[in-house]
This record gives C-alpha cells, structure tokens and sequence, in this order.
C-alpha cells in the first residue's frame, strides 16, 4: 500500500554506495507512474479515502484476476498455453525494460532487436522440443515438420548463433561494458522466464491439476499470510520485506496446506483435471480423456493413532494425491516466498516499486508471478523424480531410430530383466 | 554521445577510470628461460617464450591423450574450474566486491552444485553396470534431480538471506554474473565431455582445428596481413583469416585420415566393470570405414584420379574445420570485446606468454558446443545405454507392453527370429 511502500523508500535511505546513484533517479523515475486504474473505479471510489481506495481496487483486481483464471481454465489446456506464453513475454518485456532504464540503454544500436531475437530463439528451441514429444504423430505426417524436428537441436543453435554473432559485429567502442551487461541481463532473464515458463506447460501436459494446485497454493500463501499477518503480524521475518511477520509465515503454511489438502480433494474426482492433455490425431484437438491413475482413486488410509483421538475417526478415504498436495504446500508456503525476496531485493537494489504497472494496484505481471516460477521448477522436478517415470511411447521412438546391433542388444538385455522378475517366460510364449 | 559519458559516470558500476588498473603482471617466466634468453631484445624474447610455451602445451596435450580417457575428464574439469575462477575474479575486481559476505563460498557452491547436477546425468548413463550394484548409488541416480534441484535451492536461500542493505546491487550482480559464468563455461565443459565419449576422435579434431586456426591465420597474417577484418582485434585480417580457414581444412582432412585407422581414437569410450578401467574397443562404425569416392570432374584433372579413398569422417572434418575458421573466432572476439569493456590485457597470467587459460581456451567453448549439436543431429541416433536405464525404471506392465511391441517390430523387420510355440 501506499503509505507503507514510502516508508519502505525510506528504510532504504542514504546509503553510502547507493547514494551516488540517487542522483540518477532524483531526476527522471525509472517507471513512470501514471495512474492506471479505470475511469469507472475512479469515478465509483472518489468518495472514499485514499487508503481505502487503494485496498477496494486492490481487491477488485484480485477477484478480477482470479475470475480470469477461473475462465481460462475452463477454455481448455490450448488457451492456458497460450495465456502461459503471453504472461512469459510480459514479464520478458518488463525485465528487459528495467534494464533499459537502469543503464540508460535506449541508444544502443541493435539491442532491442537482439533482446526479441533471443526470446525467439530460446522459445523456438522450447516449443520444438515439446511439440515434438506430445504431438509425435501430427509431426511425422507433415514432411517440412518432420524436417524441422529431426534437425530441431541444429537449426536451433544455428538460429542462436546468429544472434551471437550479431552481437559480436554490433559491439561499438565506447559503450562496450553497457553492451555486454545488456547481454548479461538478457540472458539471465531468459533462463529465468523463458525456462520455467515451459516447465509449467510440461507441468499442465501431465494433467490440469499439477498445473492448478501449485498456482492456486501459491496465490492462497500470499494472501493467508497477508491476513494472518494483519491480524497477528507482531514478528518482523526477514530485513527484506519490513511487512512480513513470523506470524503470517506459519500461519499461511498451515492455512495454505489445508487449503490444498481441500483442492486437491474437490478435483481429483474429475477427469478433466487429473487426466494427462493428449493431443487427438483425428479430431485434431486436445483430449484429456482417461484411466485415471492409482494416484486418483479413493483409498483407505489409517489415522495414525495421536489423531485418531482428535478427528473420532480410525480410516478416511482419501486420495493419494492428497498426500503429495501436502508436499507442494509445504514448498509453496516454505520456500516460494523466498522468490518474493528476491524479488524485493532486486527492486531494491535498482531502486524500483514495481516491476511495472501493468495492473492496477498490484504492480506489474512479474510482480504478480515472482514466487511463482520457484514452484512450477519445484512441481516439475517433483513429477520428474516421484510421480511418473519416463514416457514409454517417447523410449519406443527412440529405439526405432537406433541401429539393429543396438536393438537386439537393448531387446535382449529387456528379455532378461524381464524372465528374471517371472514376467515373461523362458521360452517366447510372451 | 558526451551525454552518454555523462550518463554512464553517474552509475554506480562506476566509469571505467575507476577500475583498478590491473596489477603489473607478476612476471611468471621461469629463471631458466630467462637467463636463457638474457642475451636477446625483448621482442625476440617475448616470441621465444610464446614459442616454448606453445610448444609445451602441445607436448602436455599429447602426454594427456596417451594417458587416456579418465585423465583427459580429469583435465577437462580442471580448466573449467580454472575458468570459472579466473572469470569470477575478475568479476570481483570490477565491482571491488572483495568484502561481500559469504560471496566466495556462494560461487564456488553454485560450480560445485552445476557440477554435481552434470556429472550425475553423464556418468549415470555411462557407468550403468557400475551403479546397479551399489545400493547408494541407485538411490543417488533415481532421484538425482531431486537432490541436485535441492542443493541449489539451498544455496539460492542463502543467497536471499545473505543480501545486505547497502550492497543489493552489487550482490545482484555477483549473483547474475555467477549464473552466466556457470552458464558458459560448466555447460560446455561437459559437452566437451559428452563429445569425448562419443570417441576421442571427436575431441582431438575439433580442438586442433581451433588451434590450427588460430596459428595459421597469424602465421598468414604475419606474411600476407593487409586489410583489418573487425575492429575489435586490431590485429586479425581478412588475408589471415582466409588463409587459416583453407589451411585449417586441409588439416583437418588430413588430420583425421590418420586418427581414423586407430580403434583408440575411434571407438566410444566404455566403462568396463570387471576390469573397473576405461575401455575404447569396438568395431569401427561405417563411418570410419575407408570407402571409394568418385573424384568430381573438376578435380579430376587437377588431382589425376578418378577416385580417392577416404573416411566417411573426413567430410564431416571439413564441416567441423569450417565452423572452426569462420565462426569460432567469434567466441575470440566476443572475448576480446570483454576484456576491452573490463579494461583487462588478459584473463590472468597464469601461462606466461598467453595470459590466462580462459585466453587459450575462448574459441573452444563455442567449438564444443557445435560438435556436439553436430552429432546429435547427423551422426548417432540416442544414447542405447541410457535409453536401457529408462526402460528398466518403467511399471512392469509398461515394460511388458513395450517388450511385445519392440518384439513384434524385430520380427517384422526380421532382426529377431520368430518364437518357437511349445
């Protein structure tokens, strides 16, 4: 909010080796601050004060937010996606621009070019490899497609090197240092937005509700610990972020983990949510159409006994999913707020209120997705390593392309494990 | 464009007659060479020592490669790591952030936890056996992205608990300029690796190519240099850099004609579990194997044979030869172009002469990513031993799907017997 946002200018204060940059942004602010909201919110809010003002478009936006979020989910995986690729640009954009003003970079010959160019490249590269896994068949049919994937790692490095070297040609002499930092950063944003942008669209290719889970702890950890904070908030938690409090922290990992356990319940029982998205050659569209796994089917568990006194109950019928909706909670509540840090640190350190003011009262889109994209990592490192094992249709492709020697060798070395567990018989009866 | 200067002073990155001058370069020339040379000028003597240098280089390059596999990983680890410090160095010296708290510890934590993340994922492949039966390993190999993934977010906490009020900026920095080192010098370090298994042929050439290169366009220079190729490197030209394209091609070709006759250059390396040793022993694949080409009319009465001998390999010597000419010079000005904007001569001075290893080692970097990309595009399909560690991970009842639809595709195309029944 306002008035605590000005005291947080000034516990940054005047610090010896930030002070010579003051003179910097005395002069011309980093982000202009024009005032973004509605005319109608304007006009509808005038009456009230300006703290009071600030809180109800807050909060119009969030339930704006949130009923957006509703919608697109109910759109379909092709409009997450790409939704998904519209907020990673934005918040491509919005660093970038940040950079820009921080080293006053506007006149540097090509860089904005190259910025778009390299975005491009890396999307590319992410796109092929993913398009090339899910939609296998679509792609064998075409034959520029099939091309453009069999050669996919080639000609994306090829494209990425041209960039290289248009870098290298476009170096001038006196702005060498101001050039190379501008690619530093470039880079730096890539992996950070580009990467985790695209493990959250694995991450929804696996079943709606790895994607919706994860997003939605994260965005009730925020707001719990907001509320809890507010009402109990007496503990400051880290020098970072003054308005956090020990308070809101635990209490907004306790909130937030039920809070999942809850979700996770509601849409484990839809097929819609837990099926893995698959892409249907004859109507060409998404199908999310399914066996759901063992992971949604109902089971008995036994409450161990220290609970058993409290709930009065000795079984409950839940999901495993439930289980590892704790373990996401958990990381969401725990460590996701640890990319808000960052998050404030680095506005900090370039002087900066927000990443922009693309949404009213909240600040820029990155604002809204710091924390985020710590847990689409944590969400896709998570299935990778406990959830599913490697894809068995992607393992028979491979083998098709390997050579005969390498075939029977493969094929021999399965036989065996397989008559050693007494799945398969010795003799090819199988 | 004086706005610009102006500009550029009031960051606090600090205009450029701000950063220390680098200190005079301790000179690292051991006794002996000196007094050897005491008697010559000092321009012939700084020749001499690049030239004994050099040739020293090559011998310990050569002394390695008959060592073998493991000890040319071991080399590839320690220039990396060498790397890697002497470009952190400098960033230390850029930002004067000598004093930032827990700043060493967080840079070499981050080398040691990309590392550990690389070599888990290679070594896992190539030393199946190795691993299947130690009960520690299995457990380290299966959820070994997990764990990686768990150190490095450690290390990321304690890179947001360790930012102090006044040195946000600068701890941002430290923080990005770690990253993009980690980025360009630990990810390629293990592509050279990875390209090292696929056969040391496939290591050896690439890198004397770039050497070739580097050595002929100055030798071409030297003779013929008239017109500048780009500004940034004063002393490249276009003559030398033609020459040494054509001269590094035709080494290249002749280069790998001899290295394909032997098994130890050619064959991929395998991890051979009884005897615990590296073993390079196989039959050379097609592409190693001499075949008859019909010399194209044009050459044919220039050279006077209507068809020459030679190894698959040695067209693909050409294309690797080629990038070596004209686009890894790149990485050299790129890094030329970095050490003018950080106002350094050299990385370091650890190789007298020639500055630091990361001076040598620039227009590698860029090398081993093609060769890399290069031969998983054109020359081997996936990895079989890595592709076998995942069809053992499978459910039982994946692997049985997948047992009969693999069976049933060996039959058809007649690799595999039919069963008896009965």
């Amino acid at each position: 909010n306002l008035q605590e946002s000005e005291s947080e200018n000034k516990l940054d204060g005047e610090t010896a080796s930030d002070s010579e940059s003051k003179s910097e942004f005395g002069g011309s602010p980093a982000v202009p601050t024009s005032d973004d909201t509605p005319e109608v919110l304007n006009r509808a809010l005038s009456n009230l004060s300006s703290r009071w003002k600030n809180w109800w478009v807050r909060g119009i936006l969030t339930l704006a937010m949130i009923t957006f979020f509703f919608i697109i989910i109910y759109l379909g995986p092709m409009v997450l996606m790409t939704i998904v690729m519209c907020v990673q640009i934005k918040c491509f954009h919005e660093i970038i621009t940040i950079g820009y003003n921080v080293y006053h970079s506007y006149d540097l010959p090509w860089f904005r070019t190259l910025s778009w160019y390299f975005l491009l490249c890396v999307n590319y590269f992410f796109y092929g490899e993913t398009v090339t896994d899910y939609f296998f068949t679509l792609v064998q049919r075409e034959e520029p497609l099939r091309i453009l994937s069999k050669y996919h790692r080639f000609i994306s490095f090829a494209l990425y090197l041209t960039g290289f070297c248009m870098f290298v040609l476009s170096l001038v002499k006196k702005h060498y240092r101001l050039q190379f930092y501008m690619f530093g950063w470039t880079h730096v944003t890539l992996l950070i937005v580009v990467t985790q942008s695209h493990l959250i669209i694995h991450n929804l290719f696996e079943g709606m509700i790895w994607f919706i889970v994860p997003i939605s702890c994260v965005i009730c950890n925020d707001i719990m610990a907001y509320m809890f904070g507010f009402f109990f908030g007496r503990t400051p938690l880290i020098k970072l972020s003054p308005k956090k409090t020990w308070e809101g922290f635990i209490g907004g990992f306790f909130a937030t983990v039920l809070f999942g356990l809850l979700l996770s319940y509601v849409m484990s029982g839809y097929r819609c949510f837990t099926c893995p998205v698959e892409f249907n050659n004859d109507t060409n569209s998404f199908t999310v159409d399914c066996e759901p796994s063992e992971l949604f089917q109902l089971q008995e568990y036994n409450i161990p006994l220290v609970l058993q006194s409290v709930v009065g109950w000795k079984t409950v019928r839940m999901y495993p999913f439930q289980i590892h909706s704790i373990a996401l909670s958990t990381f969401a509540s725990l460590i996701g707020p640890f990319g808000g840090f960052f998050a404030s640190g680095f506005k900090r350190a370039f002087k900066i209120k927000d990443f922009a003011n693309t949404i009213p009262g909240h600040g820029g889109i990155m604002d809204r997705f710091d924390c985020q994209y710590l847990m689409a990592t944590f969400v896709n490192v998570y299935i990778a390593s406990f959830i599913r094992g490697p894809n068995p249709s992607k393992l028979i492709q491979q083998f098709l392309t390997l050579r005969p020697d390498q075939q029977l060798h493969i094929f021999n070395t399965l036989k065996a494990h397989l008559v050693d567990k007494g799945l398969v018989g010795d003799l090819e009866d199988a | 464009e004086a706005d610009l200067e102006e500009r550029l002073v009031d960051l606090d990155l600090r205009s450029d007659s701000d950063i220390p001058d680098v200190p005079p370069l301790t000179d690292s020339t051991p006794e002996i060479l000196k007094r050897a040379l005491s008697g010559l000028s000092a321009r012939w003597k700084n020749w001499w020592i690049r030239g004994i240098l050099t040739l020293a280089m090559i011998s310990v390059f050569f002394l390695i490669i008959y060592l073998g596999s493991f000890m040319l990983m071991l080399l590839v680890l320690s220039i990396q790591v060498k790397c890697y410090h002497e470009i952190i160095t400098i960033g230390y010296r850029v930002y004067h952030s000598y004093d930032l708290p827990w700043f060493r510890s967080l840079s070499w934590y981050f080398l040691l936890c990309v590392n550990y993340f690389f070599y888990g994922e290679t070594v896992a492949d190539y030393f199946a056996t190795f691993v299947q039966r130690r009960e520690q390993l299995q457990f380290l190999i299966r959820y070994h992205r997990f764990i990686s993934f768990a150190l490095y977010l450690t290390g990321f906490c304690m890179f947001v608990l360790s930012l102090v009020k006044k040195h946000y900026r600068l701890q941002f920095y430290m923080f990005a300029w770690t990253h993009v080192t980690l980025l360009i010098t630990v990810t390629q370090s293990h592509l050279v690796i990875q390209n090292l298994f696929e056969g040391m042929i496939w290591f050896l050439v690439p890198i004397s190519s770039v050497i070739c290169n580097d050595i002929t366009a100055y030798i071409f220079g030297f003779f013929f240099g008239r017109t500048p190729l780009i500004k940034l490197s004063p002393k490249k030209t276009w003559e030398g850099f033609i020459g040494g394209f054509f001269s590094t091609v035709v080494f290249g070709f002749i280069f790998s004609y001899f290295l394909a006759q032997h098994q130890y250059f050619v064959c991929p390396v395998e991890y051979n579990s009884e005897t615990n040793r590296f073993v390079t022993e196989c039959e050379p694949s097609e592409l190693f194997q001499m075949q008859k080409y019909s010399v194209p009319p044009l050459l044919q009465a220039v050279l006077g044979w209507e068809t020459v001998n030679m190894y698959p390999f040695q067209m693909h010597s050409i294309a690797l030869s080629t990038f070596a000419s004209l686009i890894g010079p790149f990485g050299g000005f790129f890094a030329s172009g970095f050490k003018r904007a950080f106002k350094i001569k050299d990385f370091a001075d650890t190789i007298p002469g020639h500055g630091g290893i990361m001076d040598r080692f620039d227009c590698q970097y860029l090398m081993a990513t093609f060769v890399h990309v290069y031969i998983t595009s054109f020359i081997r399909g996936p990895n079989p031993s890595k592709l076998l560690k995942q069809l053992l991970i499978l459910q039982p009842e994946q692997q049985l799907s997948v047992y009969k639809t693999l069976k049933s595709h060996l039959v058809e195309k007649g690799i595999l017997q039919p069963s008896l029944r009965g």
